[in-house]
């Protein structure tokens, strides 16, 4: 369903601001049709990387094309196909819903404004908030608000930075039922996260940490890639094993899960040996397959600075 | 149950109004700094006692009496002599021009008549426009004809020391006969006004998008730094516009000025000086960090406006290092001109030398904030 030519190809990106190296080297390629996941802890580089590709800022280094044309000279020829939008919601508050969707129509010179507006509210539900002023919508009409205007002019690529941080969850899967749609279309999809199901609603996935790329590919590949084997603990008064299950050899990381906690660690074998008897009598462990949660925390320990 | 007023939350809350405020540099700065510059600045500038006025001389006698009543006048301080003129003609030009305060006009045979006891008219006419750049110099103008020939006038010619003076001297303020100072003021305030009002307004333009996070929005788009920027200018253009004509109507009614150019021209050169005042809102919307910091600019370039153009004090008192500051300004060309139109009938040759130095600074500031217009957030 992926067709070869990448829509985004870049190389050893890199962003300095003063003596800081916030992205360092990264590299992406994203087919077209491809809904790519990004993720990472805040601060690790994933806002200055989305807007290097869309040309907010210059990046310092590295090189690349984003639908074809070079991402440091020719940002002019890239901006009109592309759908950015901003983790802050940063559409006009004190103009109403269809006001801010035509000025973004006019920004773009989108041929048949009047339609392409109605169509946009049509489909995304807003219609019946065209007079509203957008400063006075909720959290999740604004992001509903933000996403039409940023796929008004028709992108071939959708840049969304953080698309529903502080959404709730009905409108964060609506809102993942469009990117699909969209992707069905052959638009293409870069989208910031730190929603690990929202990962795995990606087709392919990057994980970025302190401005070093450190893993890409489908939320399986990244998986069996790390080779983590995952225990799951539970019984009553767990919060007191921590200590002593992360002084066990071969455990790596323990992360509370709810009323669980799950103990990870790359030699399966070492847990094997010495998790049952530690826990004996205490709490029960199941061997569970790991998840993309587990192998992020287990990327990050390792790469931290 | 809380405390009605808890000291400690109260310190609290001072101290964090510290943190801000030191947080801020640009505000810090203009808090502490800019009354400094200001206070030496206006302090040695500004003078209401103009002297060095610009003068030109008729003299149709050239007798040693016009001499001694010229050196009189020169030593007054009062007056600076520019010109020796030759015909009315070209003082009525100069006047018009705003080029000189003051004419004198020594009649013919002035030095006789004197010495005759006939008492010959002494004619000063002044460029009254600004009552107060004149009535000083003016008011001295008595003394010093009587002070100086009471000198010369020794031996037989003493007794033509009389009660009235040996000179009759008579005074024209022309423009504004009646010394009237709203004819000067409403004029001026035009130009204050649209200064005041649209330095502040586009000032916020371009500020408020950044710190509204709407910046982000608009520059991911393929619109091109010109557009923005002329498209933010145009609306206020307008907004100009409607002030300009709301004082003409006041001048008119409410204070009865009379208005003897063409109020067409008027309105057609005041745009250069709307789009000067904009240039400079928007340049300091490039630099501002923060609304507040473009509202203190703007502050900051309306003092000097307001202090240096010649609104409210005589431009000719100022220093002349103050001078040439003031005639960066463009508040300062803008208030001759609408004097000139308004007072003196001046045509568009008249107020064409105060149009340039606005275009001038208008290219100036709108270069300076296009070429500051970031298209990255970088």
């Amino acid at each position: 369903m992926t067709s070869a030519v990448p829509v985004i190809d870049v190389h050893e990106l890199t962003k300095v601001f003063g003596k800081k190296t916030v992205v360092d080297k990264v590299s992406l390629s994203v087919n077209e049709g491809e809904i790519y996941g990004f993720l990472g802890p805040n601060g690790s580089g994933k806002t200055t990387t989305i807007r290097m590709l869309c040309g907010l800022l210059r990046p310092d280094g590295g090189k690349g094309t984003c639908l074809g044309h070079d991402v440091l000279s020719e940002s002019e020829l890239i901006k009109p196909h592309v759908g950015y939008m901003a983790q802050r919601f940063s559409l006009y508050g004190d103009l109403s819903v269809r006001e801010n969707l035509e000025f973004m129509a006019r920004m773009y010179g989108v041929a048949d404004r009047r339609r392409a507006v109605n169509d946009t509210m049509e489909r995304m539900n807003l219609a019946g908030f065209a007079a509203t002023l957008a400063g006075n919508l909720s959290g999740g009409w604004k992001q509903r608000l933000a996403l039409a205007a940023c796929m008004i002019h028709s992108p071939r690529l959708l840049l969304l930075d953080e698309p529903t941080a502080g959404v709730d969850p009905t409108a964060r899967r609506d809102f993942w039922d469009e990117v699909h749609k969209l992707a069905g279309q052959g638009i293409t999809a870069l989208i910031s996260t730190h929603y690990m199901d929202e990962a795995e609603r990606c087709h392919r996935l990057a994980y970025i940490a302190y401005g070093k790329l450190l893993t890409t590919g489908t939320a399986a590949e990244i998986v069996a890639r790390e080779n983590l084997a995952t225990w799951e603990i539970s019984g009553p008064g767990l919060y007191a094993l921590i200590d002593g299950l992360r002084a066990l050899p071969g455990v790596e990381q323990v992360v509370a899960f709810g009323v669980t906690l799950h103990v990870s660690g790359r030699d399966a074998a070492a847990l094997e040996a010495h998790l049952p008897p530690f826990l004996a009598g205490r709490a029960t462990a199941v061997r569970i397959a790991s998840s993309l949660e587990e192998v992020f925390i287990s990327l990050m320990r390792g790469t931290r600075p | 149950m809380t405390r009605l007023f808890s000291p400690s939350r109260f310190a609290a809350m001072v101290a964090k109004e510290f943190v801000q405020m030191r947080r801020d540099r640009l505000t810090f700065g203009m808090m502490v700094g800019i009354p400094l510059l200001q206070l030496i600045l206006f302090g040695y500038a500004i003078n209401s006692d103009p002297k060095h006025l610009p003068t030109a001389v008729l003299d149709n006698d050239r007798s040693v009496f016009s001499r001694t009543v010229l050196a009189g006048m020169k030593n007054s301080q009062y007056f600076e002599f520019v010109e020796e003129v030759e015909g009315e003609k070209r003082v009525e030009e100069l006047l018009r021009l705003g080029r000189i305060q003051f004419v004198v006009t020594i009649p013919p045979d002035f030095g006789r008549d004197l010495v005759r006891g006939q008492r010959p008219v002494l004619l000063l006419e002044a460029d009254a426009t600004d009552p107060s750049a004149t009535s000083n110099a003016a008011a001295s103008m008595q003394q010093i004809v009587r002070g100086t020939m009471n000198r010369d006038l020794t031996g037989p010619l003493a007794p033509l020391q009389s009660r009235e003076g040996p000179v009759e001297l008579r005074f024209h303020p022309r423009y504004n006969p009646e010394a009237v100072t709203q004819f000067n003021i409403v004029p001026g305030l035009m130009g204050v006004v649209l200064t005041m009002t649209l330095v502040i307004i586009t000032s916020l333009a371009i500020t408020r998008e950044r710190e509204r996070g709407t910046m982000e929005n608009l520059l991911i788009t393929p619109v091109r730094p010109l557009e923005v920027l002329l498209g933010k200018l145009v609306p206020y253009i307008l907004v100009g516009y409607i002030q300009m004509a709301l004082i003409v109507v006041a001048a008119r009614y409410l204070f009865e000025v009379p208005f003897l150019g063409s109020l067409p021209l008027l309105f057609a050169v005041s745009f250069l000086f709307i789009a000067a005042n904009l240039g400079v809102g928007i340049t300091f919307s490039t630099v501002a960090q923060n609304q507040l910091q473009a509202v203190q600019m703007s502050f900051f370039f309306f003092l000097p406006s307001i202090l240096l153009s010649g609104f409210m004090f005589p431009f000719r008192g100022m220093p002349e290092w103050a001078q040439y500051l003031g005639s960066v300004l463009p508040l300062t060309h803008f208030l001759r001109i609408v004097r000139g139109v308004v007072l003196k009938g001046n045509g568009l040759a008249d107020i064409a030398p105060h149009l340039w130095p606005i275009a001038l600074f208008l290219v100036a500031s709108l270069g300076i904030g296009v070429k500051r217009y970031r298209q990255t957030l970088d």
